[in-house]
């Protein structure tokens, strides 16, 4: 996917699984992308598709046990981190990779001025004394709008909107290349999430920061992604740039998703929605994990996994029923 | 607008906080016709929860007054309540807090329709079966326990359950934010088929644009307790004029990639509701505030339909 040179980051081939009381969760089955430098992915899908865990296995944070890499590398410019001794691990975190968390109430340490906490990890990475790595951390409160004056408040004295904007300039302070945004607005107001969104997308230019977001949203998507990632019981089912997964979705889960948005720009009387839930994690329908909700599933999706398949460019998918008609009909509906 | 059924005028509900008083809405005005859906657009805090809750009672309001099919019920005793009851519910945000953990699909659904007396012991189980059946339960469920469900269904017997005594009048307080995308759609399609062979009114909260949009008729903005702007779903969208509006309409992330939109990035955060100044509560963050948005602003009506609580709309409005 997306060959131009050797890519900044590729995941190939990543399980996980958790195991809880006595069952085995598959939340990761088989996962493979790369990322250019510079490039943003979106990683979209609902609760429980797994995006979380795939950043989290990037970032080696998963809690293990429960948590379990079953197989898979993840190549940092040709290194696996997978293989990565703990204090080595320690050198990549916060300072090459970083993390936005979705819940900016919960990411920060309730009893520690916020100004310290972003300190904290500056003075850890680079060699510098602490009066510098205060001064850089004032920067980078500066760099997403909040007074350099409010370095010795606490967490609670700031809104959501600008505790997220902590957590965003504790994540950049070390320049990392790649930033991992899990859900970073989905606790915020429109509004707001308009700002640190604007903050996010001016500050990963500057820097030349390479980005995966995660989110459920995919105005989201559109808005800040250069590739999308569709991910569904724990696999991608369809990958491609915005344009061809916006303008020519070809997976029934894909077309599905766009059909259940009511979107502000057109009018449609119902919403034409998935039927079913997603799939339970400890209990994979065999065959393509969609095929019980897909209208277009036959016994030969029941009988065996689905492979990823080119469609053109970078775009692939994993279904059978690519060239029905039907679906493709539905996909200029929705498309 | 259709007949007339719910008036509210001037109301005021306001909390006692150790810092003052926190005015949750504040000079509320609009009205809601039979049979439609009112949709209720704010950013969180703006007091659009406090605004359904206070219009079916489950508040008291501080000050204006409430007209339901044309009888004010502002205040009423206990026992009028009890019937208004029948005829006002509300369907909650949160499927997993909004549920007796310890009652089953089928108690849930029928303890409403034993509390109204209108039903023989026979017939108690038939209106339950109609009311599972119409709300898309499979009869298999009748004994499962909320933790049982997953969000989806959930949320179909929460509107069991505020259906069962077929009210007039529904408050649904963010029902589908709490929802997977999928999810949410199938449950929308649900509110507006029943909404289509009931008649039922619907006063729809929710911070999520893109739905209130699909599903209301008019709408109404909310900034800080104050109403900014009401008008019809569609002129809103087509036409929104206060500032405020503006800003809120354009940050909505949309999926059209090719359309390409003017943002307004707003500067500032919202101020407290904790006894605000006099005049326009968005003046702090308006791109086009002067002098008088220091003044009490009032709700006027600048085109058919159309309301907006500005006092420089005209200008403002290109």
């Amino acid at each position: 996917m997306g060959k131009k040179g050797t890519p900044f980051i590729e995941v190939n081939n990543l399980k996980v699984h958790y195991t809880s009381e006595g069952r085995n969760i598959h939340a990761v089955n088989g996962v493979s992308f790369s990322l250019q430098k510079g490039e943003t992915l979106g990683l979209v899908g609902e609760t429980g598709a797994g995006k979380t865990t795939i950043a989290k296995s990037i970032l080696r944070i998963l809690p293990q046990p429960p948590a379990q890499v079953d197989s898979g590398e993840i190549l940092l410019e040709g290194t696996d981190l997978l293989k990565l001794s703990d204090d080595e691990m320690r050198k990549i975190r916060g300072r090459r990779i970083a993390m936005i968390f979705q819940d900016p109430m919960t990411a920060l340490n309730p009893v520690m001025r916020v100004g310290r906490q972003i300190a904290e990890g500056i003075a850890l990475h680079e060699k510098i004394s602490a009066k510098e790595a205060e001064k850089k951390a004032k920067r980078m409160l500066e760099m997403v709008g909040i007074p350099a004056s409010r370095y010795r408040d606490y967490p609670h004295q700031f809104s959501g909107g600008m505790k997220q904007r902590v957590v965003i300039a504790m994540a950049l302070s070390c320049n990392p290349d790649l930033l991992l945004a899990d859900e970073p607005t989905t606790a915020l107001d429109v509004t707001i999430q308009a700002q640190v969104l604007d903050i996010i997308k001016n500050l990963q230019k500057e820097m030349d920061t390479s980005m995966i977001m995660i989110t459920h949203d995919l105005g989201i998507v559109a808005e800040v992604c250069d590739n999308v990632a569709v991910v569904y019981a724990g696999q991608i089912v369809e990958y491609g740039s915005r344009e061809e997964i916006f303008d020519h979705p070809c997976h029934p889960y894909t077309i599905g998703l766009f059909g259940s948005l009511p979107d502000i720009n057109s009018d449609v009387e119902r919403l034409s929605p998935i039927m079913g839930m997603p799939p339970d994690p400890a209990n994979l329908p065999s065959g393509c994990a969609f095929s019980p909700r897909c209208p277009y599933a036959d016994e030969r999706c029941k009988a065996a996994g689905v492979e990823l398949t080119g469609i053109d460019g970078t775009h692939v998918c994993r279904c059978l029923h690519r060239d029905n008609e039907q679906v493709e009909k539905a996909a200029r509906v929705t498309g | 607008m259709s007949e007339i059924l719910m008036e509210v005028k001037h109301l005021k509900k306001y909390f006692e906080t150790p810092k003052g008083m926190l005015h949750a809405v504040d000079d509320v005005t609009f009205t809601i016709g039979k049979g439609q859906t009112m949709g209720v657009v704010g950013e969180s805090g703006c007091g659009k929860s406090t605004l359904g809750r206070t219009l079916i009672h489950l508040y008291e309001s501080t000050d204006g007054q409430i007209l339901f099919h044309g009888e004010d019920i502002t205040h009423v005793s206990k026992h009028k309540l009890h019937q208004l009851r029948e005829q006002m519910q509300i369907i909650f945000q949160d499927p997993f807090a909004s549920l007796n953990p310890r009652m089953t699909v089928e108690e849930t659904i029928r303890e409403p329709l034993e509390l109204s007396g209108k039903y023989k012991k026979g017939e108690l189980q038939d209106e339950a079966d109609r009311i599972m059946e119409m709300v898309g339960i499979d009869e298999r469920l009748r004994y499962a326990y909320p933790h049982e469900l997953d969000g989806g269904r959930r949320q179909r017997v929460g509107i069991g359950r505020a259906l069962a005594l077929n009210p007039t009048f529904v408050v649904c307080d963010e029902p589908v934010s709490a929802l997977d995308v999928s999810i949410q759609a199938q449950v929308l399609n649900l509110l507006q088929d029943l909404q289509e062979k009931s008649g039922v009114t619907y006063m729809f909260v929710t911070h999520d644009l893109s739905v209130v949009k699909h599903i209301s008729d008019y709408i109404c903005v909310m900034y800080l307790g104050q109403l900014v702007e009401t008008t019809t779903s569609r002129e809103l969208f087509a036409n929104p004029v206060h500032p405020y509006t503006k800003a809120l309409l354009s940050a909505i992330p949309s999926v059209d990639i090719h359309q390409k939109r003017e943002r307004i990035i707003l500067q500032g955060e919202i101020v407290s509701p904790i006894e605000p100044k006099p005049g326009c509560r968005f003046a702090a963050r308006c791109p086009h505030a002067t002098e008088q948005c220091r003044q009490p602003q009032q709700l006027r009506e600048i085109s058919k339909d159309h309301f907006v609580s500005c006092c420089r709309a005209e200008e403002v409005w290109e």
